[in-house]
């Protein structure tokens, strides 16, 4: 089983005419997920590679019956797009926009929790989602993933999300999906949602979590892994020598005082009976590890 | 962005904040002229992005045109904690009674605006944190719905300021609150905000930290920019549209993504050296933004040895290969680099890196294997 989405997620692009969108989303359905639509306002009737284009998330989804979309706008019309999105009774919203200010993912994120509680928003500035073999929706490449599990992988970073599947796939380790929750300050979906889902997934035998410097998700996920999972965890947390004070390309990547380093982050995890690995190739050599003594 | 201090009150003023009347002086003559016209005592403030600069002898208080004159000549060119002071501050002294804590900030772990208050102002807050947590109080802000006066006199009475700074101070976190969300800053903290004699409330310092994400509707942010502390390096990196920040080790790193990037740096330093700096070249890595970062790297005057580690997702190892040849040809680069292509098509671009390969282009199959290498030749250079 995957988590989230599967081969009959029916996927809408909103942003599909633009270059990114276009992109992306026919590379999406070439993996084979069913992108049905797509929504640009005031190109409603066009197509893009016979995929049909709506004014509104709203028609695109009376005719579809989308339950995914997939937000490829510039940082300007994201947040409107989100929203749209959730109004037209969209359950997945993935949004890999980067940029989009603080304060208005702020606003967005709680616009959701109090008015949409059942809408589950992925990112912003995520690579996407991806259950090898079934469904792809964002940037990530469909090639390197391996379908099968038994591996969950969670990660805040694109490239070495990708680094992770790679590892893995090269070792034969598939995974039953891959989550990229993304580098801001405000993300609609965090660690502890992903390991609950993957806790919960029967065929999702171990998961990997990719963590970075700044905030406390981590420091969060090691709690519900001590509390609530029986399944083995391994990690790697990036950023050891990033410096106080900066953004390391992550808006959300920040080390603030004191608060938010790596070795807290390895501290609270190591704690929590996770294994944590140094570098990003040895946290895949410890996942093949693991999968092989299951 | 972070603001000065003087430019921090600028932004105060804007939403209604108090502070001090006074002026920004780069010389002395302009900070007498300054000091002539708010009246002794006057304070003068170092203006630098770094904390402890009082104890560190950047503020000093003058009763008279003389100590004004001694105290701007010793703090202008000061150095603190590595920062140059370029300007000094100058403000009227102020009489204070009582000093608080205030600011607000994103809370990330609730994923909504918090909103703190304490007592105890003047020191560092983390100080207070940890020695008496109690003594800050906080407000969880719905950044929907915003604050509400009445909530914000509950947190006052809680935090037990003087009665007499409680309207004041509610009025002032009111404004606080709209600079914070319609000024879009990740952070505003006022430390001290104090309470004279004659029972005003006002802002004695300013910590602003812009989200530069926002920029794009805040043209008065302008005002702000070219002056700050960023090193030329970091300036040139931003000007070519690189994410670049400058740290002090001897191996130019390139990556690409950000969590990559750092990702490099830490290996770098688990094997024994250390980062000249991070780079995220982001999705692209073609010829021109590999030749663009090349050229930022070579303005380093301490790298040794340069890393470039990329991952190919969509982007094909083959066509970064290429990339980095082609960025070869065009800049001369003065220290060796060690290269690590992995993912889509990386036989074929390791092959192209061997037929170009020279002591100046290195190609490693591993992370691992690269940080060594380029650590061990940043060494070799630095012993010559």
């Amino acid at each position: 089983m995957s988590i989230w989405v599967d081969e009959n997620t029916k996927v809408i692009v909103q942003g599909l005419t633009g270059g990114q969108g276009k992109f992306h989303g026919l590379r999406n359905r070439d993996y084979g997920t069913k992108v049905v639509g797509g929504v640009t306002p005031g190109k409603g009737g066009t197509d893009v590679d016979g995929i049909p284009v709506f004014n509104s998330v709203k028609e695109a989804v009376e005719a579809t019956g989308a339950v995914a979309t997939f937000i490829s706008v510039p940082p300007k019309a994201a947040p409107g797009a989100i929203l749209e999105a959730a109004e037209a009774g969209v359950g997945f919203i993935v949004c890999i926009t980067e940029h989009i200010p603080a304060q208005d993912q702020a606003r967005v994120f709680n616009t959701l929790r109090d008015s949409y509680p059942s809408t589950r928003l992925l990112g912003p500035n995520c690579p996407g989602i991806i259950s090898p073999g079934k469904c792809n929706i964002g940037i990530t490449s469909g090639s390197i993933a391996l379908p099968g599990g038994p591996v969950g992988i969670v990660s805040r970073s694109g490239t070495l999300t990708y680094q992770a599947i790679f590892e893995l796939s090269q070792n034969g380790v598939g995974q039953t999906t891959c989550v990229g929750i993304g580098g801001d300050p405000v993300p609609g979906t965090v660690f502890v949602d992903v390991l609950d889902a993957f806790q919960n997934d029967p065929e999702t035998k171990a998961v990997m979590m990719i963590g970075e410097i700044g905030g406390s998700a981590e420091e969060e996920a090691a709690k519900f892994i001590a509390e609530k999972m029986d399944k083995p965890v391994v990690s790697y947390i990036a950023g050891v020598t990033a410096p106080p004070g900066r953004k390391m390309g992550h808006a959300g990547a920040i080390i603030s005082g004191s608060k938010g380093t790596a070795k807290a982050k390895k501290e609270a995890l190591e704690k929590a009976g996770v294994k944590v690995a140094q570098n990003p190739t040895e946290a895949g050599q410890i996942m093949v590890e693991v999968v092989r003594a299951l | 962005m972070d603001l000065f201090e003087y430019q921090g009150k600028q932004y105060f003023a804007r939403f209604g904040i108090p502070t001090s009347p006074g002026g920004v002086a780069q010389s002395v003559d302009e900070a007498v002229e300054i000091g002539e016209r708010v009246g002794y005592p006057v304070v003068v403030k170092a203006q630098v992005q770094v904390g402890g600069r009082g104890k560190a002898g950047g503020i000093k208080i003058a009763n008279n045109k003389e100590e004004l004159l001694q105290n701007a000549d010793a703090i202008l060119g000061m150095d603190i904690k590595g920062h140059l002071v370029k300007r000094v501050w100058l403000e009227k002294a102020s009489d204070i009674k009582e000093e608080y804590y205030a600011s607000f900030t994103l809370d990330r772990a609730q994923r909504k605006h918090l909103c703190m208050l304490s007592a105890k102002g003047g020191v560092e807050i983390e100080q207070v944190a940890e020695e008496d947590p109690d003594a800050i109080v906080k407000l969880e802000v719905d950044p929907v719905e915003g604050v509400d006066l009445d909530s914000l006199r509950r947190l006052v009475d809680a935090a037990g300021l003087a009665d007499e700074a409680r309207e004041g101070t509610v009025a002032i976190l009111g404004e606080l609150y709209r600079c914070f969300r319609d000024g879009d800053a990740d952070l505003v903290e006022i430390n001290p905000l104090i309470l004279t004699p004659d029972g005003r409330v006002h802002a004695l310092d300013a910590k602003v930290t812009l989200d530069e994400d926002a920029a794009f509707r805040h043209p008065e942010w302008d005002e702000f920019r070219g002056i700050s502390d960023v090193d030329g390096r970091e300036k040139l990196a931003a000007e070519k549209g690189l994410n670049y920040i400058g740290l002090d080790g001897s191996v130019g790193v390139i990556a690409n993504g950000a969590g990559l990037a750092m990702s490099t740096c830490d290996v770098v330093n688990q094997v024994g050296g250390s980062p000249a700096n991070f780079l995220d070249i982001g999705g692209g890595a073609n010829a021109d933004v590999m030749a663009n970062a090349l050229e930022v790297i070579n303005t380093d005057p301490k790298v040794r040895a340069i890393l470039v580690n990329i991952f190919g997702g969509i982007v094909r190892c083959d066509e970064v290969a290429n990339g980095i040849v082609t960025a070869l040809s065009r800049v001369e680069i003065k220290s060796p680099i060690v290269v690590r292509l992995d993912g889509t098509n990386s036989e074929v671009a390791r092959e192209i890196l061997a037929e170009h390969a020279s002591e100046m282009l290195l190609s490693e199959a591993t992370m691992l294997g690269a940080a060594k290498r380029a650590v061990a030749l940043a060494n070799e250079a630095e012993s010559k």
